[in-house]
C-alpha cells in the first residue's frame, strides 16, 4: 500500500495531451452571419453612403480572406451624424416618456437575442474571437446590457434622490475591437435609457456587428437618428469626440488615446467616462484552491487571445506554491486549443489584427531578452491568419516591460511574492488600476485585499466574470466612470 | 505711561498640522477696506504645494481608515470651533469688502455647510454603493473610495463659504486636500487653519495655502500625487489644469469663475458632490462552499 503510493508519486500518469496525437474533427460553427458585401454609415435611421465615397475593407483575421467594404466616414458625415441625433434628441427621443423608452430597448434586447447566432458568427469572423465566446459571452451579455437597461429608462428619478437628472443630449462614443458588439451595448444602453441620443464610431477593424446593429434598430422601428453608426478610422473618432453637439463622450480603449482625447477636450466643458488600459494583478494565495485557481487563470490572461483590458496578465503567486502552479499552468498550456476561431473546439483563436501581432511578437521578444524564461504551447498555428502562441513567462520581476507594460495577447507574467504586503505593494505598484483577482480560501482575506487593492474590480476566486449590473471601471490611469449598475448609468445623467 | 501698543499676527499658512511661512520666505501685502496695510501674506511657492501635498500624503491613509462615526464627530467639532469665532470670522471677510451683514451670513452658512457634510460622513456609503444582483454565484458589491489627495482652487467670491464648500465633501470621505485660497481674499483660510488647528481634524488632512494662483496653476495641473482637482477658475485655468491632468488621467471638477455662483444654493451642497470624489469598487464575493 504504502509502496505503491510511493511509485505512484515517483512515476506520475502521463498527461492526456490530446493535441496531435488525437486530432479532433473540425466542429465548424455554420450558421449563416447574413453579410452584406458593402456597409454604409447608419445616419437618422438610415443606410448611408460616405459623402466622399470612400470604403475599406475588413478582414477576417483567423484566415486574412476579406468579408466586407465598410463605409470610411469622415467629418463631414459624423456631422451629419450628430446633426440627426440632435434632431432626434429634441423632437422625439428627449420628450419621450421613460417607459416608451424602455420598451424599446427591451425591443432591441429581444431582437438579439433573436439574432444572437448570427451575429455571433459575424463577430467571431470580424474579430478572431472563438466562436465559443463570442455565442455564450458577447451577444448574449451584449443583450442583456440592453435588457437591464430598459428597465431604467423610467426609473430615473431613483438615480439621484432630491434631485433632477436629465440627459446630456448627444453623446459621441468610440469603442475598441476586443468586444465589438459588447463594448456597443455597455455604450448605447445606458445612453438611451437616460434619455441621450448617440453617435457610435466601432473600431476600424470591427465594424461589422456595429453596422449590423443598424439593422436591428431599423427592425426595432427605433426613431430616426437615436442611435448613429460611422465606422472608420482614428479620425473619424476624433470627429466624433470632438463635434461641438457631443456634449458628453464615453471611450474606451488605449491609456495613450485616453490621454489624447483629455488633451484634445482640454478647452471644453465636455463630460468624460474612459475606460482605458490595465495591467492586472491576479494573485494566488498558498491556501487557495489550486486547480480552480489554475482555471481561472487561464481564463483571466488567455479569453478573448488576452485582448481585455482587464486581462489577468501579472500573476503574483505566493513563493510556497509557486513551483506547483507554475507545473499546472505548464500542464494546461499543453492542452489548450489554438486555432480556426469559427470551430466550436476551439480555445484561442486569431489575434485581431496583423498590427497587434506585431506589437505582442515585439514585447515577447522583449521579455526573453531581459532574461525572464519563457514557456510556449507548442501547438501547431494555422498556415493563414494571425496566430500566437498561448506564453507563460517565469521568473519575471517588476522591472521588465512584459510586468509593466499592456501587452494586451495572450501572455503571462508571473512574479512571486511571499507576504499578502508584499503582494499588495507589487500589485499596487503600476499607473493602472482597472482590476485584480484574488485567489484564497478566505473570506477574511478576500474583503482585505479587496479593501488594499487600488482596481475597480476585484475577483475573488474567479476572473473576467460580467454582468450588466455590475459596475465596471477603473482606477488611476484606467480611466474614470463606471459601465454597468446604476453608477454607470449615473455617467449618463446629468445631475441638477 | 504710553499706550500699550497691540500684537499684531503674522499671517501663516495651515500646513501638515503646522503653521508655516513661505519656504520661499515670499509674502505679499494684505490691506484692510480703507486701503491700509494689514498684514503680509504667505506668498506660497511650487515648492510649498509640493510639501503639502506630501503632507497630505502622510496624513492619507489615517484619516481614510477613520470610522465614518469618527470623520462626522471630527467635521462636527470643526462647526463647533467656528461657531464659537463667527464675529472674528465675519471681520476677516469684512477685510474682504463685504458688509457686516453679508460676512455674517457668510460665515454661519459656512458653518451650517460643515454640519450637513458631518451628517453626511456615514451615510453617503448606503447611497452610493450598491449590492449588485448578478446572474452567478457570487456577493457582489460596490463600495466607494477615497481618491486620495485633491487639490482645490477656491475662487475669490465667497472666500470663506466656497472654499468650504470645496473643501469638505472631499474629506468627508477620507480624501485629504491642498487648498489655494483665494488671492485676493486670503485672510478667511488663515482664520480658518487656525481653528481647524483646534479642532480635532489631524493635521495634514486640510493643507490650505495662499499665494498666486497664476502661479500655482501649473503645479496643481501636473502634479501626479493629486488624484483630482476641484475648484472654481477662469477659462484659462480650467484648460490648463485639464491639459495637466490628461498626463496622469487626473479626475478634474471645475466650475466656472466667470459666472456666478449661488454658493448658498441646497444644490451646492450634498451627495453629488461627494460622489464626485471618490471612486467605485466593485468586488465579486464568491458564495458557497
Amino acid at each position: 500500500m504504502i509502496m505503491a503510493r510511493a511509485s505512484n508519486k515517483t512515476n506520475p500518469a502521463r498527461e492526456l495531451v490530446f493535441g496531435d496525437l488525437w486530432e479532433y474533427d473540425a466542429a465548424p460553427e455554420t450558421a449563416d452571419p447574413k453579410l452584406k458585401k458593402r456597409y454604409d454609415l447608419f445616419i437618422n435611421g438610415q443606410f448611408v453612403a460616405p459623402k466622399k465615397g470612400k470604403y475599406f475593407a475588413t478582414i477576417n483575421p483567423g484566415n486574412e480572406v476579406k468579408i466586407a467594404d465598410i463605409a470610411l466616414g469622415d467629418a463631414a458625415d459624423v456631422d451629419a451624424a450628430c446633426k440627426a441625433a440632435q434632431k432626434a434628441f429634441t423632437t422625439v427621443w428627449g420628450p419621450m416618456p421613460g417607459k416608451e423608452r424602455g420598451k424599446y430597448l427591451y425591443r432591441i434586447a429581444r431582437l438579439l437575442q433573436d439574432h444572437a447566432r448570427e451575429f455571433a458568427v459575424a463577430e467571431t469572423m470580424d474579430g478572431g474571437k472563438p466562436i465559443k465566446e463570442s455565442r455564450d459571452f458577447d451577444i448574449p451579455m451584449a443583450a442583456a446590457h440592453f435588457f437591464y437597461h430598459a428597465g431604467w429608462a423610467d426609473k430615473l428619478e431613483y438615480l439621484a434622490p432630491g434631485r433632477q437628472v436629465a440627459p446630456y443630449g448627444v453623446v459621441g462614443q468610440v469603442i475598441p475591437w476586443n468586444f465589438p458588439l459588447l463594448m456597443l451595448a455597455w455604450k448605447i444602453a445606458p445612453a438611451l435609457a437616460a434619455g441621450n441620443c448617440v453617435v457610435l464610431k466601432p473600431a476600424e477593424t470591427t465594424s461589422l456587428t456595429a453596422l449590423k446593429f443598424g439593422e436591428i434598430c431599423q427592425e426595432a422601428g427605433l426613431p430616426p437618428g437615436v442611435v448613429n453608426i460611422v465606422s472608420g478610422a482614428g479620425e473619424t473618432g476624433a470627429a466624433v469626440i470632438n463635434h461641438p453637439l457631443t456634449s458628453k463622450v464615453a471611450f474606451t480603449g488605449s491609456t495613450e488615446v485616453g490621454k489624447l482625447i483629455m488633451r484634445s477636450l482640454a478647452g471644453t466643458e465636455k463630460k468624460m467616462t474612459l475606460e482605458l488600459g490595465g495591467k492586472a494583478a491576479n494573485i494566488v494565495f498558498e491556501d487557495a484552491p489550486l486547480d480552480q485557481a489554475v482555471e481561472g487563470i487561464i481564463n483571466g490572461i488567455f479569453f478573448n487571445q488576452g485582448h481585455v483590458c482587464c486581462a489577468g496578465s501579472r500573476l503574483l503567486v505566493q513563493e510556497s506554491v509557486a513551483g506547483e502552479v507554475l507545473a499546472r499552468l505548464k500542464r494546461r498550456l499543453a492542452t489548450l486549443r489554438v486555432g480556426d476561431p469559427l470551430d466550436k473546439n476551439t480555445d484561442i483563436g486569431a489575434i485581431n489584427s496583423k498590427e497587434q501581432l506585431l506589437k505582442i511578437t515585439e514585447l515577447v521578444k522583449g521579455g526573453v531578452a531581459e532574461g525572464a524564461e519563457m514557456h510556449q504551447s507548442e501547438c501547431r498555428l494555422p498556415a493563414k491568419g494571425f496566430y500566437f502562441r498561448p506564453t507563460l513567462f517565469a521568473k519575471v520581476s517588476m522591472s521588465h516591460r512584459i510586468a509593466r507594460e499592456e501587452i494586451f495577447g495572450p501572455v503571462l507574467s508571473i512574479l512571486t511574492f511571499r507576504t499578502l504586503e508584499e503582494a499588495v505593494e507589487k500589485a499596487n505598484n503600476t499607473p493602472y488600476g482597472l482590476s485584480a483577482g484574488v485567489w484564497t480560501d478566505k473570506g477574511s482575506k478576500i474583503l482585505k485585499m479587496s479593501t488594499l487593492l487600488k482596481a475597480g474590480v476585484v475577483w475573488a476566486n474567479t476572473y473576467n466574470k460580467f454582468d450588466p449590473a455590475s459596475p465596471f471601471g477603473g482606477y488611476k490611469e484606467s480611466g474614470f466612470g463606471r459601465e454597468g449598475g446604476k453608477q454607470g448609468l449615473m455617467d449618463y445623467c446629468k445631475v441638477g | 505711561m504710553s499706550a500699550r501698543l497691540t500684537i499684531t499676527k503674522t499671517p501663516k499658512c495651515y500646513v501638515g498640522g503646522a503653521f508655516i511661512r513661505s519656504e520661499s520666505g515670499r509674502v505679499f501685502e494684505l490691506k484692510d477696506q480703507k486701503g491700509e496695510f494689514f498684514a503680509n501674506v504667505p506668498l506660497c511657492s511650487r515648492k510649498d504645494l509640493r510639501n503639502a501635498v506630501e503632507a497630505a500624503a502622510k496624513a492619507g491613509p489615517g484619516w481614510a481608515k477613520r470610522t465614518a462615526f469618527n470623520r462626522g464627530q471630527i467635521l462636527y467639532r470643526v462647526a463647533e470651533m467656528i461657531e464659537s469665532r463667527v464675529e472674528e470670522m465675519a471681520e476677516a471677510l469684512m477685510l474682504g469688502g463685504a458688509t457686516k451683514v453679508e460676512a455674517t451670513k457668510e460665515v454661519v452658512a459656512a458653518v451650517d455647510r460643515i454640519v450637513h457634510y458631518a451628517g453626511w460622513t456615514d451615510k453617503y456609503e448606503a447611497m452610493l454603493g450598491s449590492v449588485n444582483p448578478v446572474a452567478s454565484a457570487h456577493f457582489n458589491f460596490t463600495v466607494t473610495e477615497p481618491m486620495g489627495i485633491i487639490g482645490v482652487l477656491a475662487p475669490d467670491e465667497r472666500p470663506l463659504l466656497a472654499l468650504v464648500s470645496l473643501i469638505l465633501p472631499a474629506i468627508t470621505s477620507g480624501n485629504c486636500v491642498v487648498a489655494l485660497a483665494s488671492e485676493a481674499r486670503p485672510y478667511p483660510a488663515i482664520l480658518l487653519g487656525e481653528m481647524l488647528a483646534v479642532s480635532d481634524l489631524p493635521g495634514g488632512v486640510v493643507n490650505l495655502l495662499t499665494g498666486k494662483r497664476a502661479e500655482l496653476v501649473p503645479t496643481f495641473a501636473t502634479h501626479e500625487h493629486l488624484r483630482a482637482i476641484s475648484g472654481v477658475v477662469n477659462a484659462e485655468q480650467r484648460k490648463a489644469l485639464r491639459l495637466g491632468a490628461a498626463e496622469s488621467v487626473k479626475r478634474v471638477r471645475l466650475g466656472k469663475a466667470e459666472e456666478a455662483v449661488d454658493w448658498e444654493a441646497e444644490t451646492m451642497q450634498g451627495l453629488e458632490e461627494i460622489r464626485a470624489l471618490v471612486e467605485c469598487k466593485t468586488t465579486w464575493h464568491p458564495v458557497g462552499g
